[in-house]
């Protein structure tokens, strides 16, 4: 047949990674957009030549310190923790073969708000309300897994159902917390609660890890495209299927324990950035999990932008603006996708 | 007839297969040659489709061995023994969308290398194995948007991209039409003629007289009966193998089993 001749040879997997291609650099100039407006932007606005000079180190004065102390910090870790939740949706969901999972289904960010907030009402210090996040993060996902995998099984159903009730336990647990809450404390809780960059003063670990994580997950990318069509074929086919699912389950579970002990428990784009991606270039796992962490970085850089400056002086939760942008842009996707 | 010096593609060494307690099979032996085509009969829940696993080394045997080309499953080295084997599976999820062509590629992943990418060889491979099945200028489509016979035949392209010399099929006319059930079979008979060792699990009695040169016969209390096909196919063993009586009735030089 002529006509399927000639799609075949204008189609196929070179004109896939092509495409793949564009999308990526187009990314990477969306990143810098980004972190250009975010460095620029804000109540004392500064030029593209004065940023520049900031941020080589030549110029001097209250806008580079403003750029290098406040807004470098803040930029760089909205950007690397939307990286971070994009990477391991991603990864939830080829785990738990579920289009609808992201990075806190498992009880992660529940267990981190238990254990930052618990930190908060005890009236520790900010380094404390860290590891408090972390403690609790990596407690949940611990508890989650011991619970799921006690039987040795690792079926999707019962690690997705185990996570919701740990979660679901974790949520009471966090309204107690509010509601014993002296009036001081409640606005800082509620604004980790929802997700807010502002107080993220140590980037560099999250970027750091976002850079290892995406080096970790690369090399599994095609195993992970095989996990995809279901155990049985990808184990026929050579994938040591319980070894790769407890990667992807313990990277995953770093990933958003690390962005969540950053900036809180921002929702949505570890939902709905692997959703956008995987529409625009397909479920190639070698190409969505890099284009996912830059459109995560992108997105929620551009949105910490957002929340300081539209209603400045008054500072949103990041989180509250991701949801508002995920909320909409979810029900549609929902919508196309009736399954 | 050219010899074949390599080892049986397949063998069964006192092979006993459990689910729990029960016994799928005891103390099985039998040996699949190249050119051969089993298919493995038996009522629903009988244990095919386990057996199937074991003899994909996807899952242990309580006693017993299983050899692929003359050896265990844990003797080749990693990831070479989905070269020498391949394995369709009863369903093919798709929880995630992907295209005709990304799904049949899929059975290239045995030869590629971790950082490696498919070349226009493997695409072309697939495309002819697409082609094969009769999904000519399906490439682009979407998985989602196939009926459920055109996925089938979707995953057997798959497999046949995968090249092995042993193919294992659970149930591969599942949601096939006439036409495509012998399109599918006669392509597996060349396949065996070409060298390859088949075993399949089938329900069609009759299909099975015409395709298989030797038929398991699983009673799914461990018992099992295995020989040539025409000393299985009898209206006795299968009457009590299925539990319900049938009839035999000459055409030509066939047999047709009907139940009563």
């Amino acid at each position: 047949m002529a006509h399927g001749q000639a799609a075949r040879r204008n189609t196929g997997m070179l004109s896939v990674r092509r495409r793949a291609g564009l999308v990526l650099t187009g990314l990477v100039l969306a990143a810098l957009a980004a972190f250009a407006w975010s460095l620029s932007a804000g109540a004392l606005p500064v030029s593209f030549d004065d940023l520049l000079a900031a941020l080589s180190g030549t110029g001097g004065g209250m806008e580079a310190d403003i750029i290098r102390s406040l807004r470098l910090p803040r930029a760089v870790a909205a950007f690397a923790c939307g990286g971070l939740l994009a990477l391991a949706g991603a990864l939830m969901q080829v785990l738990l073969r579920n289009p609808l999972a992201d990075p806190y289904v498992l009880g992660i960010s529940g267990g981190a708000a238990v254990g930052a907030l618990g930190a908060i009402l005890a009236g520790a210090a900010a380094g404390w309300i860290d590891a408090g996040a972390f403690i609790g993060a990596l407690g949940a996902t611990l508890l989650v897994f011991g619970l799921a995998h006690g039987d040795g099984s690792w079926t999707q159903t019962r690690l997705l159902l185990t996570g919701v009730i740990v979660a679901a336990g974790c949520g009471a647990a966090v309204a107690l917390m509010l509601s014993l809450a002296p009036e001081g404390r409640i606005k800082g809780m509620l604004f980790w609660l929802m997700g807010d960059a502002s107080g993220a003063t140590r980037p560099w670990p999250a970027l750091g890890l976002l850079a290892i994580g995406l080096a970790a997950a690369l090399p599994f990318a095609r195993e992970l495209n095989l996990l995809a069509r279901g155990e049985v074929t990808a184990r026929a086919l050579g994938v040591r299927v319980g070894r790769l699912r407890g990667l992807v389950y313990g990277l995953g579970s770093l990933l958003t324990a690390v962005a969540v002990t950053t900036v809180g428990s921002v929702g949505f784009i570890g939902l709905i950035v692997p959703h956008l991606v995987r529409l625009a270039i397909g479920n190639d796992q070698r190409l969505l999990l890099p284009a996912a962490t830059l459109a995560g970085g992108v997105l929620l850089c551009a949105a910490d932008t957002a929340a300081r400056t539209v209603v400045a002086p008054i500072q949103l939760p990041v989180g509250v603006l991701t949801a508002l942008i995920g909320v909409p842009v979810f029900l549609f996707l929902l919508a196309r996708h009736p399954r | 007839m050219k010899m074949d010096a390599r080892p049986p593609v397949l063998a069964a060494d006192g092979l006993t297969v459990q689910v729990g307690r029960r016994d799928v099979c005891r103390d099985l032996d039998f040996t699949l040659q190249a050119g051969d085509t089993l298919v493995i009969l038996g009522r629903n829940g009988a244990g095919k489709t386990t057996l199937l696993h074991t003899l994909a080394g996807l899952r242990d045997a309580a006693r017993g061995a299983v050899l692929l080309s003359g050896q265990p499953y844990g003797a080749w080295p990693r990831g070479h023994e989905a070269c020498l084997r391949g394995l369709l599976a009863q369903s093919q999820p798709d929880f995630f969308s992907a295209t005709v062509l990304e799904t049949a590629l899929v059975g290239r992943h045995p030869y590629l290398g971790r950082w490696d990418w498919e070349s226009p060889d493997d695409e072309a491979i697939a495309l002819t194995a697409l082609a094969h099945m009769g999904l000519d200028g399906f490439a682009e489509r979407q998985v989602p948007t196939l009926s459920g016979g055109e996925r089938q035949r979707l995953a057997i392209a798959a497999l046949l991209v995968q090249q092995p010399r042993l193919y294992l099929l659970d149930e591969p006319l599942s949601h096939l039409d006439l036409h495509h059930e012998i399109t599918v079979l006669d392509h597996f008979r060349g396949l065996a003629a070409g060298g390859a060792g088949v075993a399949m699990v089938l329900h069609d009695i009759n299909l099975t007289a015409r395709y298989a040169s030797h038929v398991l016969l699983l009673d799914g209390k461990g018992g099992h009966v295995f020989g040539r096909a025409a000393e299985v196919l009898t209206t006795d063993t299968l009457s009590a193998a299925y539990g319900h009586p049938l009839r035999a009735i000459a055409d030509g030089g066939h047999t047709l089993f009907v139940p009563v």
